[in-house]
């Protein structure tokens, strides 16, 4: 840092020396308000860089981002001038009847997410470190599901999950007796069928992460683990799992802010049914502003998703109070 | 290269910088936990990589994992890992690339034969007619250009205003920079739904332009530039590059903008390839956005466009546009596994 801005500074001085000669003794302050030293200076070209950041990130980030939270106190349907209505917008969706049901969904496919997705891709990280050969090919496969679109993927479970005894899952559970199910129009199991895909779809990217944890784990303790006389299983439970302790909780964390944030699979898979039971908070914010039926409620939909993201703001302050600690400690 | 960096370590990094250690080093670089925890997606990828540069120092004095040499003579440990790890491989196979393999069939299997007997090989034969009908009939070419043009667009866009912010942010440093990358780094926070509504206003009703983007392609395009992430990652590696470069570059006379593109971009070509595969992936991928602001259906790519005609069209052809929808994001991932494996662009695909 030190030495790149003592860089350009060298070579202002050099100008601004030949500034004060040709205008003689004025401060050097006002030297530097010169709009011809500032070209001179590089201040121009700079600027110009600094173009695409700025007007990209001001039109299409930093301005969406204020302009939510104004339209969250808004009302507007983009033909008459906004009004301001207060916290009216936040009252509408704090008492429609199907937040808590969405809230409900949302928190369940979190829940059944950590429950499916969370063991699984550390279990076969922690056995795919441990082989010798073929490893790139176990990586390979883990991660293959990762690169398929997202969309291609729904639409092909979708198929997979045909209710009919004739459907890909349910000739596959026929071989062992059981079935058919409903699957994705029964009211139970859709929000499983929903998170057994969105797990397959994303425990190749957590197996990676791992097995990048896992290879840093020093192999001194590994080697003071068994002076001391533990085996295989000692070692994983007592060397290898405190020593991901951190990037565990890296992976919950942004699990639980990916899984709140679930909009595809509810969206493509059920469009929220059967009766309600696959409605997510996402969809709602949807439906606010895109629905058919509905649509066009701009100001409880920015309301609802300003709300949310409060939410997640909370979580990632928590997350972040707790890496510093330990990376103090 | 004109000026060849002289520091031992970069020159490590960045000429023969296969992705991965250049990329570790260039986040690690940048400082210590507190400044890098700042976001969420940039602490995953820092975690992983600072253990991945573990890794390499380790590696001379013998890395090993869990299971010692000794654990491994011993007949009941051999057997019982070797059982597992094949156990392993053969439920990746049927997980990871079985649902993959039964779509390549169904593509070139009779409709009927898909309904009735989802898990038969060929009963009545190959039906290559799907392929070709899919890709004509149902027009599934069109949508495959917009498609590869949005990425192309988006990946463009990405990289300008990675390289130049970058560059401002990394090399130039005006005063002001601090703020702008303040602000830039916030709107990692921020969650994407936020963005939706007021962003799909915007192209409604864009400032100066005074007419509407909506079935404009720089609908999608422009705010895609807008990846803090792209930006951070970028002007990391371009704070590792030798600052004595740019000196000897100023010295022999190079403005910002030969700087720019004679010097600083050449050394950068593997930051470069990272940020390009993902944005272009991240584009084939994305589907909620477009959908908004392209309702024209000729000008859709194809992850809008196949939930829209998954009803009326007839499942073998239409399975066949899934699999031709699959085929180019699955060879850039076999082309560049190591990109994507090395833990990379970890915050990309978090985001994504």
């Amino acid at each position: 840092m030190s030495a790149a801005s003592a860089l350009p500074r060298s070579g202002d001085r050099s100008d601004d020396v030949v500034a004060v000669r040709a205008d003689g003794p004025p401060p050097v302050r006002r030297v530097r308000r010169n709009p011809v030293t500032w070209v001179r200076r590089g201040g121009l070209s700079t600027l110009v860089f600094a173009l695409p950041v700025l007007v990209v990130f001001g039109v299409f980030s930093w301005w969406p981002i204020v302009r939510s939270v104004v339209m969250s106190f808004q009302k507007t349907n983009l033909v008459a001038p906004a009004t301001w209505v207060g916290w009216d917008n936040f009252q509408y969706v704090l008492t429609d009847p199907d937040l808590p049901t969405a809230i409900r969904n949302t928190l369940y496919f979190a829940l059944l997410a950590l429950v499916i997705g969370f063991p699984i891709p550390l279990v076969a990280a922690v056995l795919m470190s441990s082989v010798k050969r073929l490893k790139g090919l176990y990586s390979v496969l883990a991660y293959l599901p990762v690169v398929v679109p997202p969309v291609v993927a729904v639409l092909l479970w979708k198929f997979f999950y045909d209710g009919s005894a004739d459907g890909v899952f349910n000739t596959i559970l026929g071989w062992v007796g059981l079935g058919p199910y409903a699957w994705l129009s029964s009211p139970t199991l859709a929000m499983p069928s929903l998170v057994v895909e969105a797990t397959w779809a994303a425990a190749g990217g957590t197996v990676i992460i791992y097995l990048a944890a896992l290879i840093g784990v020093p192999g001194e303790l590994y080697d003071a683990a068994e002076v001391d006389g533990a085996g295989i299983w000692r070692k994983v439970w007592h060397v290898t799992m405190p020593q991901l302790r951190g990037v565990l909780f890296i992976t919950f964390i942004l699990q639980i802010i990916g899984t709140v944030q679930v909009f595809l699979e509810p969206y493509l898979f059920t469009g929220g049914g059967p009766a309600n039971a696959t409605l997510t908070i996402l969809l709602m914010i949807y439906n606010y502003a895109f629905g058919r039926s509905l649509g066009g409620d701009y100001g409880a939909a920015t309301a609802l998703s300003v709300m949310l993201a409060a939410f997640l703001a909370i979580l990632s302050l928590i997350y972040f109070k707790l890496t510093s600690s330990w990376s103090k400690s | 290269m004109t000026y060849p960096p002289s520091s031992e370590d970069v020159s490590g990094a960045v000429p023969q910088g296969a992705g991965r250690l250049a990329v570790g080093e260039t986040l690690t670089a940048g400082g210590d936990a507190p400044s890098d925890l700042q976001n969420p997606v940039g602490a995953a990828v820092l975690a992983s990589s600072v253990r991945g540069k573990k890794r390499k120092s380790s590696q001379l004095d013998g890395d090993r994992g869990f299971v010692s040499e000794q654990d491994w003579r011993r007949p009941s440990v051999n057997a019982t890992m070797k059982t597992l790890h094949v156990i392993l491989l053969v439920l990746l196979v049927v997980v990871g690339v079985g649902p993959m393999l039964l779509l390549a069939k169904f593509a070139i299997t009779p409709t009927q034969d898909i309904i009735r007997t989802p898990l038969a090989i060929f009963p009545n034969g190959v039906r290559w007619a799907n392929l070709t009908e899919a890709w004509n009939d149902v027009e599934i070419s069109k949508y495959f250009l917009n498609t590869i043009w949005l990425a192309l667009g988006s990946w463009f866009m990405q990289l300008l205003v990675a390289t130049t912010g970058g560059f401002v942010l990394s090399v130039l440093r005006p005063k002001w920079a601090k703020i702008v990358n303040g602000l830039v780094i916030a709107t990692l926070f921020v969650p994407s739904v936020v963005l939706l509504v007021p962003l799909y206003l915007t192209i409604l009703d864009p400032p100066v332009l005074g007419t509407s983007l909506i079935n404009n392609f720089f609908a999608v395009w422009l705010p895609a530039g807008a990846s803090a992430f792209n930006v951070v990652l970028v002007a990391r590696f371009f704070d590792s590059l030798p600052r004595e470069v740019f000196e000897a570059a100023k010295v022999d006379g190079a403005g910002p903008f030969r700087l720019f593109w004679s010097v600083v971009l050449p050394m950068s070509k593997p930051i470069l390839g990272v940020v390009s595969v993902f944005a272009f992936i991240a584009s084939w991928k994305d589907f909620l956005w477009p959908m908004l602001v392209l309702k024209d259906p000729s000008k859709q790519p194809l992850s809008v466009r196949l939930p829209a005609i998954a009803a009326q069209t007839d499942l073998g052809v239409f399975l066949a546009a899934l699999a031709i929808s699959t085929l180019i994001p699955v060879l850039l991932f076999l082309v560049f596994q190591r990109l994507f494996l090395s833990g990379a662009g970890l915050g990309g695909a978090v985001k994504g």
